[in-house]
């Protein structure tokens, strides 16, 4: 490896609502930062290369790959994962329609999935079912086939826009 | 014999309903524990140097510069490990001529796959440990490869083991009836050639290993992403020189599993010997590269295949000559040789006829090591099967389904006995072709078909019927001399609360174990499911058994539960007749609470006796059993495998121009004996289904010449994504067996047994009148266009 991927850089963000200062190697993956730093387990590695979306985190309002992203470009950012996400109960909705649908089996892709789907929801109205499909095409499940997950957002959008939140 | 759980007004009626899983709520929000999610004290990484070369003797290893990178503790060659790891030999002795050399956890001098582990390094963070590895020179020599397995056992080609003698792992021929006559005197022979592709499970969570060697305890414990925890402590044991009690394997979490982690890996061996050598955690977690290399590989058969038929459709035989090539060990201790052995098993299955020929032919090959993946032979068997029953109705000018009705197993022939000997206590094919075909309206989608071609839109419609092994016996591994238990048990008790608590030896990857066994215990005490809380993957806490492997969960970990949670009910209810001065028969549990089992009058709460017989022990009769946990197990016996049917059915739409293939939709009927969560039982068939359509459209590993891997990344090897897969539409025929009380059979891998067929078959229909046709999966635009005849170099 390179040297300059050990350089060390401070960083401050805001992580899961809480702000966080650290000094990382400059060539350390924000997922690891959440991971191995933080103690935020909740995102996974899987692929490492950007394919299969377990690591998917919320920066700056996007749904991000954990792994495409250096720690030390969340300098000064805004960071949600999973963790963050449940103790809001900002995808709590989502949370309880994917455990009512059994829309997860192993779960490990589940909490990327989620953060893709609130990231489709976020932009409001109901979505069709091929526009979900779209949506999570950067998402592996190796589990569930997807229909399961298909029917749980649905499910959501539906709520959400008939509360009139959407 | 069954018990009776149709009523679903009975007291406790959870078995056979949709409850949610206990587990999910804290998968979903990122709670989960993983292997990779934990961290030891003094835990250590552990990062393997891998052969770049398929073929090579190793000459020398010289890890000098790797030592200088900081955090780099330590480097081990083969040689150092197998200093405290024996090597092992996958064979089984009822599989009868199978050979496979000794396996080394590290290859020793000479390395036989690109990927095989030679070096560990070990370093205090999975980084310095990679930039070791990366430093460590390994000195080859080039040896000659074998990677094409149509000439592995001919004269020219090099003997990949030369002790051997030959390339030759496993050979097994089946001879039923006369097959040679009855192809003479048929109207119609059809003989095709079929292609399985090579592919591999691509679990979401890598294969992942931390294990931990306590000397002041003399116990190693092992956290394993793994489906047979008591397997591996075997295997960590005999090879490691440690008592079986003295190992520990604890399964949290797992990533899926599909089959691939039910087999001994020599990385995860390494790192187990590691850490005895080390005595402090060691973790070991695959990358995305290394799942491709190294998780075991599966199908990758070529198949010649062919059928006999009468004028009117009857079938009147099968010959079958399947060749596959597994790596270049058998793997332990399951071995290579079950998926060419099912293939065996299983052509034909579904159908009533006389004569059946088939062969396979297992060789050896400088590639990853093939072994089982769900639905082991049963893609393959079913694909060669429906392929030709498909050619043989269009040779005849026969609808797909009518040649179907005129051949499968009568709905009343059971006990019946298949050409390839296999057992079938009852299955329901006519009743579930029948379903499948109200369901997915056959004549409206013929209609529809028509319409579309009229419209120039190719659309084909596919049927495969199918039959699955499911919980085993002792008869597929125990005879072959394996230490793989076909028993399961599970320990049910109830604690002062009144709360129930169950420890079983299957185990959960995400299936749904944990909810199957909290419904069945819930019925069988008594209980509210939420009142019982569920312990598996834990060797040192749950009773001995196989795990969760070839679809056997629900109905023998499934039935352990149900006969231990009727045993402990009974144990409450001697305890409730002293304390309510009544004989116990006149009691009943229901909903967490004693009741009179006339009028279902509440009597007392749980609580109050688990406060008697804890605390207050001494005011019930001195004498009085009060043994409020029971253990029981279950094996079955009557037949080694519980077959299950069923028949899938795909409508694709075919673009002649590009060769690409759009799946419209899909459907199952099949029969999986009782349903315990209808809800988990359709989950499984849809997963299992999509890793059909994977097979049937996209994966495959591809090699070169030389033996690299080519396609090692998950932009390379492509899955099925959301974006592709078609809705599902999955229903049941209920045949219980009659072996178990409980009832249930296997469904975990019905969806993936003949989902690839029936694309085969749709895509094929949608080809036949432009003269096409399909034989080699994937069916890539670039084979579809070759099918047509459109691509011709």
């Amino acid at each position: 490896m390179t040297a300059a991927f050990s350089d060390r850089i401070d960083i401050a963000l805001t992580v899961n609502g809480e702000s966080v200062e650290a000094r990382v190697p400059a060539g350390r993956h924000l997922v690891d930062f959440l991971r191995l730093d933080l103690g935020l387990t909740g995102a996974h590695t899987s692929c490492e290369h950007g394919v299969c979306g377990a690591c998917t985190v919320r920066v700056d309002g996007q749904a991000v790959r954990g792994c495409l992203m250096l720690a030390a470009q969340a300098d000064g950012a805004e960071v949600w994962t999973i963790e963050g996400l449940s103790d809001t109960g900002a995808v709590a909705d989502l949370q309880a329609a994917f455990v009512a649908r059994n829309a997860l089996q192993c779960g490990f892709c589940t909490p990327g999935m989620l953060v893709a789907a609130a990231d489709l929801l976020a932009v409001g109205g109901v979505p069709d079912r091929a526009t979900i499909r779209e949506h999570l095409s950067g998402n592996y499940c190796r589990c569930t086939g997807y229909e399961a997950i298909i029917d749980a957002i649905q499910t959501v959008a539906l709520a959400r826009s008939e509360k009139g939140v959407a | 014999m069954n018990s009776p759980f149709g009523n679903p007004d009975r007291p406790n009626s959870y078995i056979g309903k949709t409850v949610p899983r206990p587990n999910a709520a804290r998968l979903v929000q990122g709670r989960g524990s993983y292997v990779d999610d934990l961290v030891l004290p003094r835990m250590v990484h552990v990062v393997f140097v891998r052969s770049p070369h398929a073929h090579a003797r190793i000459r020398g290893i010289d890890a000098d510069t790797a030592l200088e990178v900081k955090g780099v503790l330590r480097v081990f060659t083969g040689a150092d490990i197998a200093e405290v790891c024996t090597p092992w030999v996958g064979v089984l002795a009822h599989l009868k001529g199978l050979k496979s050399p000794p396996e080394h956890a590290l290859a020793v001098d000479r390395a036989c796959w690109v990927g095989e582990p030679v070096v560990a390094v070990v370093a205090t963070t999975r980084a310095a440990a990679e930039d070791g590895a990366a430093l460590v020179e390994v000195d080859y020599d080039s040896l000659p490869e074998v990677t094409d397995m149509m000439t592995a056992l001919e004269p020219g080609t090099p003997v990949l083991h030369t002790d051997m003698g030959d390339n030759l792992a496993f050979q097994r021929l089946h001879d039923e009836g006369d097959v040679d006559a009855a192809f003479a005197n048929a109207h119609t022979v059809i003989a095709a050639h079929f292609q399985t592709g090579r592919h591999t499970g691509v679990t979401l969570e890598p294969r992942s290993i931390l294990v931990d060697w306590n000397p002041g305890e003399g116990q190693m414990t092992a956290w394993h992403a793994t489906q047979a925890p008591h397997m591996i402590q075997v295997v960590l044991a005999e090879h490691l020189g440690l008592p079986e009690s003295r190992v520990r394997v604890i399964c949290g979490d797992v990533g899926g599993s599909y089959g691939i982690k039910v087999h001994i890996y020599p990385d995860e061996i390494a790192t187990a010997a590691i850490a005895k050598i080390m005595a402090r955690p060691v973790k070991f977690i695959a990358d995305r590269l290394e799942s491709f290399t190294t998780d075991i590989h599966a199908r990758d058969h070529e198949i010649w295949g062919r059928i006999a038929v009468t004028e009117d459709g009857k079938i009147l035989a099968f010959d079958i000559d399947d060749w596959t090539a597994i790596g270049a060990y058998s793997v332990y201790p399951r071995t290579s040789a079950i998926e060419g052995n099912q293939v065996v098993n299983l052509c034909g299955g579904p159908y009533d006829f006389k004569n059946y020929r088939a062969k396979t032919t297992v060789v050896f090959q400088n590639k990853t090591p093939t072994s089982q993946y769900r639905a082991v032979g049963h893609p393959i068997a079913v694909t060669v099967t429906e392929g030709l029953v498909d050619m043989a109705a269009a040779a005849l000018g026969m609808d797909p389904v009518e040649i179907r009705r005129r051949n499968l197993f009568a709905d009343d022939a059971y006990p019946a006995v298949s050409p390839a000997k296999m057992r079938f206590e009852g299955l329901s094919h006519h009743a579930s072709l029948t379903k499948l075909v109200e369901l997915m309206d056959y004549e409206a989608l013929r209609a529809d078909q028509a319409e579309a071609k009229s419209r120039g839109v190719v659309r084909g419609i596919g049927i495969a019927s199918f039959i699955e092994l499911t919980n085993p016996s002792p008869f597929m591994y125990g005879i072959g001399g394996a230490r793989i238990s076909a028993q399961d048990g599970c320990t049910v008790r109830m604690d002062p609360d009144g709360s129930i608590v169950a420890a079983s030896s299957v185990t959960e990857q995400g299936q749904g174990t944990e909810a199957m066994l909290s419904q069945i215990v819930a019925e069988g005490v008594g209980v509210l499911p939420g009142q019982v809380r569920i312990i598996t993957g834990d060797t040192q806490s749950t009773p001995y058994g196989g795990g969760t492997w070839a679809s056997r969960g629900a109905g023998i970990g499934g039935e352990a539960a149900l006969l231990a949670a009727r045993a402990l009910r009974g144990a409450i209810l001697e305890v409730a007749g002293a304390m309510l001065q009544c004989p116990s028969g006149t009691l009943d549990i229901r909903d967490g609470a004693v009741v009179n089992m006339a009028d279902g009058t509440d009597r007392m709460p749980l609580s109050e006796l688990g406060r008697i017989v804890y605390f207050r022990g001494d005011t019930l009769p001195k004498g009085l059993p009060r043994e409020l946990v029971q253990t029981r197990h279950y094996t079955p016996a009557d037949y080694p495998f519980a077959f299950t049917n069923g028949v899938q059915a795909s409508y694709v739409e075919v673009d002649t121009d590009t060769g690409a293939v759009k799946l419209l939709k899909h459907w199952c009927v099949e029969d999986c004996g009782r349903i315990i969560n209808p809800q988990l039982v359709d989950e499984q068939i849809r997963g299992g289904i999509v890793q059909g359509l994977g097979a049937a459209l996209f994966e495959e590993l591809h090699y070169d010449a030389e033996g690299q891997l080519l396609n090692g990344s998950m932009a390379d090897y492509l899955v099925p994504m959301a974006g592709e897969m078609p809705d599902m539409i999955i229903a049941h025929v209920e045949t219980p067996t009659l072996e178990s009380e409980l009832g249930a059979k296997g469904a975990g891998e019905a969806g993936t047994a003949g989902a690839a067929a029936a694309v085969m078959n749709a895509i094929n229909d949608a080809l036949r009148p432009f003269g096409g046709e399909v034989m080699a999966m994937p069916f890539t635009p670039e084979r579809v266009l070759r099918g047509l005849g459109m691509l011709k170099d």
